[in-house]
């Protein structure tokens, strides 16, 4: 049996839907984990997808500790064999606790879940995205998250799964939320959309970001930006692409004024196109583009927006 | 204060990786302390000035060393290193980490957010359930009074800020200080900074709970079609158009 860890807010999140389908291909008998406030408000959701739901909102199951014990709890008493977490921020905080305390092998971030004898075989990204490993782990019980954006999303089965209310014994945490910012969109999220037009420092000013928004509004695209971009205040961290920030794989990834360091090609090089436009021949990003244009993007940019604009009219 | 630093030797981050019959070769590949690991030393040595009571713990093999000297040169006090060519997975880490951080009982410990090689984000979540501790991870602020660590973090929507009592661990990243570079002076006195060897047997660790089946460099070939923007608008057009027809993404 899997135990599938779903995040979720008022629905279930693309995250726990795209492991819900990872775990369909893998096994029959899953079991869908809802843990917090609202809960009970996705469960009827969850059970399309899964042959039971487990839904506990203890006001407790806040922070990665208490999470990961919960987890842990319920996979023993579920006795399952493989424990699906989303390769989410929050989900990479938790799953390792959970592989600790169930003393289990932890396989991080996959991108392809393969079942073998008496274990999982995954593939993940190393080295900064430049490797791509193949790793195993064979054991009673492997813990293991998932890469977002990498799994076809759960089909609804034909018979809807039971819910069950869960009790847990959990004790406070120790750790208090002061205060959190919900950094809002109004565009496709990065991280789903098909195209991504993302701005660097080249673009000299946070005014001229304005380029980006009026390609992206045209294209329907997503807008990311670069870690100098986002640390130089003229960003949101939401929209930030990179090691430190969010990875993309879009059909198309238009890149301007950025210079493509490593960092940066770690979170969009397996795009499927990428496209570039920096005054700079040497940019890095040059060498992992399918098409570009060298030249000064404040003259190209307005250039292209035109050109985009004819095309969609 | 007592702070502890894990860090980690990674090939550089502008450095080609190679990898021949399924496995990476770092032959002759320049290696370097994690870049993320180097903000941990800095905000240890930021809190703890002049480096006292600040302890570098290294797991991985000889050439670690480097990475160990360089953050003594940044002014940690000591390391220890626990040896061994065995690539461990991240539960089997946090053990031994578990039993030396018990040894040296520090009030802190930084772990860099994600690793330069195995691009794993899990070590410093995993020591912290070993210990069972607390922990607070992607810091990109932190202040401490009276054994409480207030920080914020960035999360998968945004920025939170969080308040938890010490003993932590709290895992770094860019943005939450500008690290030093050793000067001439400290990197002499590094060599002579206590560096003490231990091995993972030690802790009864003998074995990998994940093995590597294979190590690849999957490079997507690139069309690399690259356009003359002195007339923008012709360029502009052109890309347009290739998008279009030609890549069907448009």
């Amino acid at each position: 049996m899997i135990l599938v860890v779903c995040e979720f807010d008022t629905k279930l999140k693309k995250s726990a839907l795209e492991i819900l389908g990872a775990a369909q291909r893998l096994e029959d008998s899953v079991t869908a984990v809802l843990l917090g406030t609202g809960a009970g408000g996705v469960a009827l959701q969850a059970a399309q997808y899964a042959s039971q739901v487990l839904v506990c909102e203890d006001a407790l199951l806040v922070g990665a500790k208490n999470m990961a014990q919960a987890v842990s709890d319920l996979s023993e008493q579920a006795e399952a064999t493989l424990v699906l977490m989303a390769g989410s921020r929050g989900g990479r905080e938790i799953a390792p606790r959970v592989a600790v305390r169930l003393d289990a092998p932890y396989l991080e971030d996959a991108t392809v879940l393969t079942n073998i004898e008496g274990g999982l075989q995954i593939q993940h990204y190393a080295y900064l995205a430049r490797v791509t490993e193949t790793l195993e782990a064979i054991a009673p019980i492997v813990v293991c998250s998932v890469k977002p954006n990498t799994q076809v999303v759960a089909e609804a089965n034909s018979s809807a799964g039971e819910i069950f209310e869960v009790k847990l014994e959990l004790t406070a945490s120790g750790v208090t939320v002061l205060g959190r910012t919900v950094e809002k969109t109004s565009r496709v999220a990065l991280t789903e959309a098909s195209l991504v037009v993302t701005g660097g420092r080249g673009l000299g000013s946070p005014e001229n970001f304005a380029l980006i928004e009026s390609l992206a509004d045209v294209l329907g695209a997503g807008v990311g930006a670069t870690r100098a971009a986002v640390d130089a205040g003229w960003r949101p961290y939401g929209e930030q692409v990179g090691q430190t920030g969010k990875t993309v794989q879009p059909n198309a990834y238009i890149a301007v004024g950025v210079s493509g360091a490593v960092q940066h090609l770690s979170g969009m090089g397996k795009s499927k196109n990428i496209v570039a436009i920096n005054k700079d021949a040497e940019a890095p990003i040059f060498k992992v583009a399918d098409y570009g244009i060298i030249g000064d993007l404040h003259a190209i940019m307005p250039a292209l927006i035109e050109a985009a604009k004819k095309l969609r009219d | 204060m007592k702070i502890l630093c894990l860090i980690r030797q990674v090939p550089d981050a502008e450095a080609k990786v190679k990898a021949a019959l399924g496995k990476v070769d770092l032959d002759g590949a320049t290696m370097a302390l994690d870049g993320m690991d180097e903000y941990g030393v800095e905000q240890a040595l930021r809190i703890n000035e002049g480096g006292a009571n600040t302890v570098a713990v290294a797991l991985g093999n000889t050439r670690f060393e480097d990475a160990i000297r360089r953050s003594l040169a940044m002014g940690l006090e000591r390391a220890v290193h626990i040896e061994t060519d065995l690539l461990l997975d991240v539960v089997s880490q946090a053990q031994i980490l578990k039993a030396v951080v018990l040894e040296e009982a520090p009030d802190l410990v930084f772990v860099g957010g994600q690793h330069a090689d195995t691009d794993s984000q899990a070590l410093g979540a995993a020591l912290a359930e070993a210990l069972g501790w607390n922990q607070i991870t992607w810091t990109t602020e932190l202040t401490l009074a009276d054994g409480i660590a207030k920080a914020t973090h960035d999360t998968d929507d945004g920025k939170e800020s969080l308040e938890l009592a010490l003993p932590a661990i709290i895992t770094t990243q860019q943005g939450l200080n500008e690290p030093r570079y050793p000067t001439l002076p400290n990197i002499m006195k590094a060599k002579k900074k206590e560096i003490r060897k231990t091995t993972p047997e030690q802790y009864g660790i003998t074995n990998s709970k994940v093995r590597i089946v294979s190590q690849e460099i999957q490079e997507r070939p690139r069309l690399n079609k690259l356009l003359d923007g002195k007339d923008p608008v012709t360029a502009a057009n052109e890309l347009i158009r290739l998008l279009h027809e030609e890549a069907k993404v448009i």
